[in-house]
């Protein structure tokens, strides 16, 4: 068998040169047209916004006023920026403890003839239109949560930093679209993404190290306290840092949800905006500074999630070697 | 990746429906498709063009009833208009994208130059803007300028407010809080009623007038018109400006606005033409009718007009254009009520036709 398979690899690189040479030419150009779309994006989008970054740079990278239609516009991006983190965050906060939930029930826990089920259902999460959870969240979850965000601020009012955190500025009132809700939102979509890598990590356990575990008495939890969850945690932490970039990025589901009110507020029960969605909502009118205003707040949303998607590979790439030399 | 038996079994049920909805759905473009031809080969005229159009989302329900209409008359002619806003119509003509555009807000000075082939407006219609009420057991309110611009800058909270009360001595007013619907997106509409608020309002009205407003924090907004319309019907205590054809179709409750002669006049499309009649026309054809004078004129209202080049290299779209522009100034401002539009005074059609002249090919 072994030799038979030598003589193979032998009879084509001998024979098909030229061949593995285009090839290879053919793949390299595949891979360097993906760098020069990326490269020519950044540039152009950086040239439209240009008039306004340079002149204004501190303006428009820390000021908070949003005014383009004054006499004197004002673009300043800290509002859109606190919006698109503060509703990350908070989906960060729901959808990464349910999806790991998910992901060991699949892997380690639940019997096998869930998983197939679970894992189609999930999967289908994934593949529903990102403007269907917007409306759904408009037309459905925001006005219901109005009366259950009220009942919520009223019980935790007492607590001192909860308390501020979940509530609405001037109380009441509102119509449910809020930092909160849009987090919620976001959860729910970014919720496949975590699930799937988790999944995808948590199998990588040696099944070795599972089982001497549950041989010297540990309970199932244990097993996975003591095995699991440390063999993965640079996986999960790339898993999370994928879905971040995701949520940071989502922009139609969070322009329908997140209320349009611009401000840097504790409260997240108010009304608020995030960069995608103010691109989203004011793009169609937007002309001269006004446009490169948010072709600019493009251009740095497209920085965020650059930066967080680099510093997810890192990490992603580093427990892929680190599993592969203790699989050994 | 181990595909199921479960799994692929749903996913050939699925595919099985998305075959299923492509199929009827082609064939139902290509039976369109059949009575089209043959409507073309029965036409006498013989302008053949294709003018693509884009912009304002407020006046697209005008255009499509216009091009409608008009492919009966000149079916060699094709139209189409993409909406996408004022901003992207403005864009995309003065990139050469686009035959025609559509636009409620008039080119900035600094952006006139970037029409390297020219730039003329065309007065189309117009439509009032209503200040749109939930508020159970009040059906008749009145508003002016100063109260509203206090209203929308979250000075007057309540219902009950003294402000409010002076101008409805008979209204049994709540104590209800008021909650202040706007725009989310920048607009048209918004930029006219922040206009208004800017001239009616006068010292009281401090926020920047224009497609996009600094409101205050904590505010609703709405995307669209029918965004705010609905806000509007599901907030008790709610008030918002929504267009004439939107609030109608909503079954929103609106305010009389008092206008620059002192009345309060209920929004309508006859109050509309009332203060386009008052509204002297520029040289350019542009106009502003907000809080224009008269006792029946309603004050808000939104202007739209067709924007385009002067110049076109190709002379058939000149003609089609021409011919398309003369089917607005005649038959097509009749079919402005159909779809909640005020026509336009006979002296701007007379000025609007004078100006067909000036489009030229070369």
């Amino acid at each position: 068998m072994t030799i038979a398979v030598a003589e193979t690899e032998v009879a084509l690189r001998g024979r098909s040169a030229p061949g593995d040479a285009a090839f290879r030419a053919l793949t390299l150009v595949c891979a360097l047209l993906v760098l020069v779309i990326l490269g020519w994006i950044t540039l152009a989008m950086g040239k439209e916004a240009w008039p306004v970054i340079s002149g204004r740079a501190r303006d428009f990278f820390l000021g908070q006023t949003w005014n383009p239609d004054a006499s004197n516009p004002l673009f300043g991006s800290l509002g859109f920026v606190y919006g698109t983190v503060v509703s990350s965050i908070i989906a960060l906060v729901f959808a990464v403890p349910v999806s790991i939930g998910i992901a060991l029930l699949v892997t380690d826990i639940g019997p096998r003839l869930v998983r197939g089920p679970i894992t189609f259902i999930v999967d289908l999460l994934a593949a529903i239109p990102s403007v269907v959870f917007g409306l759904w969240g408009v037309l459905v979850l925001a006005p219901k949560f109005l009366d259950w965000y009220d009942t919520l601020a009223r019980a935790v009012h007492p607590v001192p930093i909860l308390g501020s955190l979940l509530s609405a500025n001037g109380g009441g009132g509102g119509s449910g679209r809020s930092f909160f809700t849009a987090g919620l939102i976001l959860a729910l979509m970014i919720t496949p993404i975590i699930t799937s890598i988790s999944m995808a990590v948590f199998q990588t356990t040696p099944s070795g190290q599972k089982d001497a575990a549950l041989a010297m008495g540990a309970t199932r939890w244990e097993m996975i306290r003591a095995t699991v969850l440390p063999h993965s945690r640079h996986g999960l932490t790339g898993a999370v840092l994928l879905a971040l970039g995701r949520a940071m990025g989502e922009t139609i589901a969070a322009a329908l949800v997140i209320g349009s009110s611009v401000q840097v507020s504790k409260h997240l029960f108010s009304p608020g905006d995030s960069m995608a969605a103010v691109i989203a909502n004011q793009f169609g009118e937007a002309t001269g500074d006004f446009r490169a205003a948010l072709i600019g707040l493009g251009v740095f949303l497209f920085l965020l999630t650059i930066v967080v998607n680099l510093i997810a590979r890192a990490i992603v790439g580093d427990a892929a070697a680190a599993a592969a030399g203790r699989g050994r | 990746m181990k595909l199921n038996a479960r799994r692929a079994s749903a996913l050939v049920i699925l595919l099985a429906l998305a075959v299923a909805a492509c199929g009827s759905s082609s064939k139902k473009a290509s039976s369109d498709g059949g009575s089209g031809s043959t409507s073309t080969t029965a036409a006498a005229e013989k302008i053949t063009a294709t003018l693509a159009g884009s912009g304002s989302t407020f006046q697209k329900s005008f255009d499509e009833a216009v091009i409608e209409s008009f492919k009966k008359v000149q079916p060699g002619i094709t139209i189409s208009y993409g909406g996408g806003g004022s901003g992207k119509g403005k864009t995309d003509l003065a990139a050469g994208v686009d035959q025609w555009a559509g636009t409620d807000s008039l080119v900035k000075p600094e952006d006139v130059a970037k029409y390297t082939s020219g730039l003329l407006y065309w007065p189309l219609v117009a439509a009032p803007i209503t200040l749109s009420y939930n508020l159970t057991g009040v059906d008749k309110l009145v508003l002016d300028g100063p109260t509203t611009a206090k209203i929308f800058q979250g000075e007057i909270k309540t219902w009950d407010d003294a402000a409010i009360k002076a101008l409805n001595s008979g209204a049994k007013l709540p104590s209800t809080k008021i909650t202040v619907v706007h725009r989310s997106d920048a607009s048209g509409t918004n930029s006219n009623f922040t206009k208004w608020l800017a001239s009616a309002g006068g010292a009281d009205w401090k926020l920047t007038a224009g497609d996009t407003t600094n409101w205050p924090a904590d505010e609703v907004a709405g995307n669209g018109n029918p965004g705010v319309a609905k806000a509007v019907k599901d907030t008790p205590g709610a008030i918002g400006y929504v267009d004439y054809s939107d609030a109608k179709a909503s079954g929103l409750v609106f305010a009389s606005i008092v206008n620059k002669a002192g009345k309060a006049v209920a929004p309508s499309l006859d109050g509309t033409s009332a203060a386009l009649a008052q509204t002297t026309l520029n040289a350019d054809l542009t106009y502003n009718p907000l809080n224009a004078a008269g006792d029946t004129t309603y004050p808000i209202a939104t202007p739209t007009w067709i924007i385009t080049a002067k110049t076109y290299k190709d002379a058939n779209v000149v003609k089609a254009l021409q011919a398309f522009l003369t089917y607005i100034y005649g038959e097509g401002q009749n079919l402005a009520k159909d779809v909640d539009f005020a026509k336009l005074p006979a002296d701007f059609v007379t000025k609007a036709k004078a100006q067909l002249t000036m489009l030229t090919a070369g």
